[in-house]
């Protein structure tokens, strides 16, 4: 949806003027705004990236200079944590889409004889986003706690072990990245299946297909373009999140992801360079990804 | 990155009308799937009931434990001062960014439906960019700058921060709307010797309205809930997500429950409201085209 409001050329294109120079002072001052405060902080970043300490500087002083050696130096240090932001946001994006294409076909799709409890639906599911981000994380962390009675109860039942912690591991943050983020998976979900064609569903069952075979034949290709636009708006916030899994949040000692490494370089411990050169990776990896990724499902017009 | 999409999407989702009204019949049990749907905002409802639930329990310092119901913390909530400072600190930064993100965005919008200019798909990269890019890479590329022309931070960085993320998300929403405009009612508004300014105030302005409210209302759960930039461009400034995080490690007062509560009661009730009154004006349409 995002990605593909900005498509250039769409249907709903009105014949443009010509007035170019009416064009030029409605988007000169947003347009070089985001230079200067977009574009330009991209290009600090790269120049940081490269810079070393000035010689008997005091801590967080650096000069330009083209350190490349910067990028093997956090890759070799944080490789772990790089590795592991990529790791627990694929796992976070499955999850989240798993959970949410059921709830978005059922809102999108069985529910739509009732459009006021489709949209009521659709309140329930961005509820999440009114309450504070930080806040609802913690409120997991609370319910999920050791002394919590979710898990007392599962350990009375044997269900885990007796000295087993959930916040703290890796599966707690992976558990608050999906949570986080699923609204972001249901809302573009939804609005592909709200608009799918169900007579091509009867189609598919008039043509001897079983109810799964239709599923996976008719109804995900058509929803292709929700699923893109799910698995990216999902992917690209929770690999740089660093909520999660911060220590006071639902992460331990070996939960840190990349955004952990970033924050505490740049603002603790004033390793400019070395937080720009990792947040230059996470942005080439990034980008890297979701091209293949849009490319392989073949929805390259949604860019 | 929060609230996003979501109002965007329901204001799609009023204006569009789906292929068919008839439910598909084909597919899972007929329970199972309304059962998962119950289950499903159980679950995306937890944390939200657990926050407002514990905005009433008589906690002395740290939040943890119940320890008994009172409505102390509702009526006193400026006792914990440094909440309500983060809090106006927060509606401040969220009013301001919100009005110049969406003159901006909302000039652009109308730019790049109606005119024709170069550089066209240069332009429309660089305002899908900053939606693709990683908070920490927004807010430390900032925080970059910044250093680099000295510039002190707080309010006014965190700011010009806030702008810059929001511009965007205005951009995609106002421009669903210009793109539902008919021309032909600007175009009257010509034929009658409107001047270029009076059919701007008098008819785009107005019919463009519910869009640019919908953006701003969007710019500003954008900012208020956000971060991950806002902490890389505060210095000591406190912001109402910051002060959270901050507090973290000792425990959060009961008082930040209650601002978090209240905010959340107010957007549902906006959101309840404009849903409704949609529907009742759809109901009405259609009794009159019937």
């Amino acid at each position: 949806m995002a990605f593909s409001a900005f498509a250039t050329g769409t249907a709903k294109e009105q014949a443009p003027r010509r007035k170019s120079k009416i064009a030029l002072l409605l988007l000169l001052p947003g347009i070089l705004y985001l230079m200067l405060f977009f574009l330009v902080p991209l290009v600090s970043l790269v120049i940081t990236s490269f810079q070393q300490p000035v010689p008997y500087g005091d801590i967080g002083e650096f000069q330009n200079a083209f350190k490349w050696e910067n990028y093997v130096d956090v890759v070799n240090t944080y490789g772990e944590h790089i590795f592991r932001s990529f790791a627990y946001a694929i796992l976070a994006t499955i999850f989240a889409l798993l959970f949410s294409y059921p709830l978005a076909y059922f809102i999108g799709v069985k529910a739509r004889r009732w459009p006021l409890l489709q949209n009521l639906m659709l309140v329930l599911v961005i509820a999440p986003f009114f309450i504070s981000f930080l806040l609802r994380t913690l409120a997991w962390k609370a319910i999920l706690s050791d002394e919590s009675f979710v898990v007392t109860g599962l350990k009375a039942l044997s269900l885990m072990a007796p000295d087993a912690h959930f916040t703290g591991t890796p599966a707690a943050v992976i558990f608050g990245l999906t949570y986080n983020f699923i609204p972001f998976m249901t809302l573009p979900l939804y609005s592909t299946l709200e608009r799918l064609d169900t007579r091509l569903l009867e189609a598919g069952s008039d043509l001897y297909a079983k109810p799964a075979m239709t599923f996976f034949k008719v109804t995900v290709p058509l929803s292709m373009s929700g699923i893109v636009s799910g698995v990216l708006l999902t992917f690209i916030p929770a690999a740089g999140d660093y909520i999660n899994a911060s220590r006071d949040f639902l992460g331990g000692t070996g939960t840190q992801m990349i955004g952990n490494v970033i924050e505490s370089n740049f603002l603790v411990t004033l390793n400019y360079p070395a937080a720009a050169a990792l947040s230059i990776i996470l942005m080439a990896v990034i980008l890297v990804m979701v091209t293949v990724y849009v490319k392989r499902s073949g929805t390259e017009d949604l860019l | 990155m929060t609230l996003q999409e979501g109002l965007a999407v329901s204001e799609a989702v009023t204006a569009r009308k789906p292929a068919s009204r008839r439910g598909a019949r084909l597919g899972f049990g007929n329970w199972l799937l309304p059962l998962y749907a119950i289950i499903s905002f159980v679950f995306l409802l937890i944390p939200i009931a657990y926050t407002f639930a514990f905005s009433f329990n008589d906690s002395v310092k740290s939040n943890i434990v119940w320890r008994g119901f009172t409505f102390d913390k509702w009526l006193n909530v400026c006792d914990q001062i440094d909440v309500c400072v983060a809090f106006g600190n927060s509606l401040i930064i969220g009013i301001s960014a919100t009005i110049v993100a969406t003159i901006l965005g909302t000039m652009i919008a109308i730019a790049l439906v109606r005119y024709r200019f170069p550089f066209r798909s240069g332009i429309s990269l660089l305002l899908f960019l900053p939606m693709a890019t990683p908070e920490v890479v927004l807010g430390a590329g900032l925080a970059a700058e910044f250093l680099g022309a000295g510039v002190q931070k707080g309010l006014g960085t965190i700011i010009i921060a806030h702008i810059m993320f929001c511009v965007s998300f205005v951009v995609v929403t106002v421009k669903a709307r210009v793109s539902t405009l008919d021309p032909a009612l600007e175009e009257a508004g010509r034929d009658l010797y409107g001047s270029p300014n009076q059919v701007f105030w008098r008819i785009t302005f107005p019919l463009l309205l519910p869009g640019i409210i919908a953006a701003a209302l969007l710019s500003f759960a954008l900012s208020f809930d956000d971060f991950i930039i806002t902490n890389f461009n505060a210095g000591t400034t406190n912001t109402f997500p910051k002060y959270i995080y901050i507090s973290a490690a000792r425990g959060i007062p009961a008082e930040a429950n209650v601002i978090a509560s209240a905010v959340f009661l107010l957007a549902i009730i906006l959101v309840l409201i404009s849903q409704i009154s949609s529907a009742m004006k759809r109901k009405r349409l259609a009794a009159a085209g019937g």
